[in-house]
């Protein structure tokens, strides 16, 4: 079997072990980092996602793979970033101000940088100014926000009103998720986009990309 | 025997009290705000929560101790009041119901996902449920309820402290379930025949599902336990998902709706009914009063 195809199917296992493993044998057979990450660690995590998406996998099962995918990327990283492969996007992520609820955002942080994007983490009780700034600063594609209560949601809307203030509304987009909100919330505060879990999140930001490149 | 137990094992149906977040919210508590350090600012709204709904005609009313556990507590750096916390929560409950009513101490989720999946070790999970369940216990719950669980490890990890603290202690479980095509399942993957059979083994007295996505799934649910499981049930349900008004979420399930679903969850033999998010003492009223018009179908 080709390497590429072990490397996926051995991160579609949640084998962390065997995914370091055959990437540093991929590496030592010259196949480019890059080649790696697209079709061996990503490609086995779109499975993964397809999977999950429907409900014939479950979310230990998508943790285990995540966990996979870090062991590969832990060894390119370092590769790509001498080589200046950029990653696919760079996406700001946090729990609004208040709310210390924090397992969806990193559930959406995993898929993310599962995906092969660059995440930042704000962690929780993230203030607007800190979305805004931090986006602003590390020229981010996208922002996601959580919120897991529902007395907490508003703040998400003092997040996109900054970026309207400083010019950035559209484009720096905005996703937002968590258990209270909804898409008609998305659309009544003027964001983006709603996800309604990690992977969907994946494939939206995913979707904020191709449309930047088509502009 | 305890005498909980033996009026459930006697076939009685018991009430619960509905949410305490919502009532915190109304009554104050800012968002972000731990709200079990409201056990040792302001035990008097908990006190007043409890008589509410002892009131309501509450037969279990539950502490304000959801997030007690060290590790929930840690991230409001509070981990070091663990014991206050759970004790005053105890104390204010038993001002209210003052032996009218069962104090039921409650143990929400860690907050955390445990290993393989996730970073935190089952040793330290267990450890931080029994130093919880320690001190509900000495300050005198009548049982202990283990609720809004997804990974079963996690919900058995707490059963478990609680039995070894105090064997003869009640306890019930409930994990939460979302509708699936194929069933329900927690987000963790377990399902309902998993659940009850893991559950019972790690020794809970009582089990079912709370929160969730509103009465009508949980009718389901409760049906489904009532199948794979001989133990007796119990079920809490949310009043329905929040929905948005504006901005502002209200939760869509009236007290009449839900009483008069309520009817189902009776005729299935469940035994001990409450609400959870969304739901008031109004909600817990309206579901007596359908129980009480149906006394003597049952006993």
């Amino acid at each position: 079997m080709d390497i590429l195809m072990q490397i996926s199917e051995s991160l579609q296992k949640g084998d962390y072990g065997n995914v370091r493993e055959l990437t540093m044998e991929a590496l030592g057979k010259k196949l480019s980092p890059k080649a790696i990450l697209d079709n061996g660690l990503i490609a086995g995590m779109d499975i993964v996602g397809e999977k999950f998406k429907n409900h014939q996998i479950f979310l230990p099962h998508v943790l285990l793979a995540a966990k996979a995918m870090y062991a590969g990327m832990d060894i390119l990283k370092p590769l790509m970033i001498e080589e200046g492969i950029k990653t696919i996007g760079k996406v700001v992520i946090g729990s609004i101000k208040g709310d210390l609820h924090d397992i969806g955002k990193n559930l959406v942080g995993i898929m993310l940088k599962g995906a092969g994007f660059e995440v930042i983490d704000l962690g929780n009780d993230v203030p607007p100014e800190k979305f805004v700034e931090t986006a602003k600063a590390e020229n981010a594609d996208a922002v996601g926000m959580s919120a897991l209560l529902t007395t907490t949601m508003s703040g998400m809307k003092d997040v996109i009103d900054l970026l309207k203030r400083e010019n950035l509304y559209g484009k720096i987009k905005v996703i937002i998720g968590g258990a209270p909100v909804t898409n008609e919330f998305a659309k009544e505060i003027g964001a983006d986009a709603y996800a309604y879990d990690g992977i969907n999140a994946v494939e939206t930001v995913k979707g904020f990309i191709k449309i930047k490149q088509h502009e | 025997m305890n005498e909980f137990l033996d009026r459930i094992q006697a076939g009685e149906i018991l009430i619960a009290d509905g949410a305490m977040g919502t009532m915190l919210f109304q009554r104050g508590l800012k968002p972000g705000d731990c709200p079990e350090a409201l056990n040792l600012s302001n035990p008097e709204i908990l006190q007043e929560i409890a008589g509410l709904y002892l009131e309501a005609g509450a037969e279990i009313v539950q502490t304000n101790t959801f997030g007690g556990s060290p590790i929930k507590l840690a991230g409001y750096g509070l981990e070091h009041r663990t014991e206050d916390i759970n004790k005053n929560a105890v104390f204010s409950v038993r001002k209210a119901v003052d032996g009218k009513a069962y104090i039921s101490g409650s143990c929400g989720p860690c907050g955390q996902i445990l290993k393989p999946y996730g970073d935190i070790e089952s040793d330290q999970v267990f450890y931080s449920f029994k130093t919880q369940i320690n001190a509900l216990i000495e300050a005198g719950v009548d049982i202990i309820c283990v609720e809004t669980m997804t990974d079963l490890n996690e919900a058995t990890l707490a059963i478990r402290a609680a039995k070894e603290i105090l064997p003869s202690l009640p306890v019930m479980a409930t994990m939460t379930f979302d509708p699936t095509p194929a069933g329900f399942y927690t987000i963790m993957g377990v399902d309902i025949k998993q659940a009850a059979e893991g559950l019972e083994e790690a020794g809970a007295d009582l089990i079912g599902s709370n929160c969730g996505n509103g009465i009508e799934n949980m009718i389901k649910i409760a049906r489904e336990f009532k199948n794979v499981s001989n133990l007796p049930i119990t079920i809490q349900s949310n009043a329905g998902l929040p929905k948005l008004d504006g901005l502002v979420p209200i939760y869509t399930e009236t007290p009449e709706f839900v009483a008069d679903k309520s009817r189902e969850l009776f005729e299935l033999g469940i035994s001990v009914v409450g609400g959870c998010c969304g739901t008031t003492p109004d909600h817990i009223r309206a579901i007596r009063q359908t129980l009480i018009s149906m006394k003597g179908i049952h006993r």
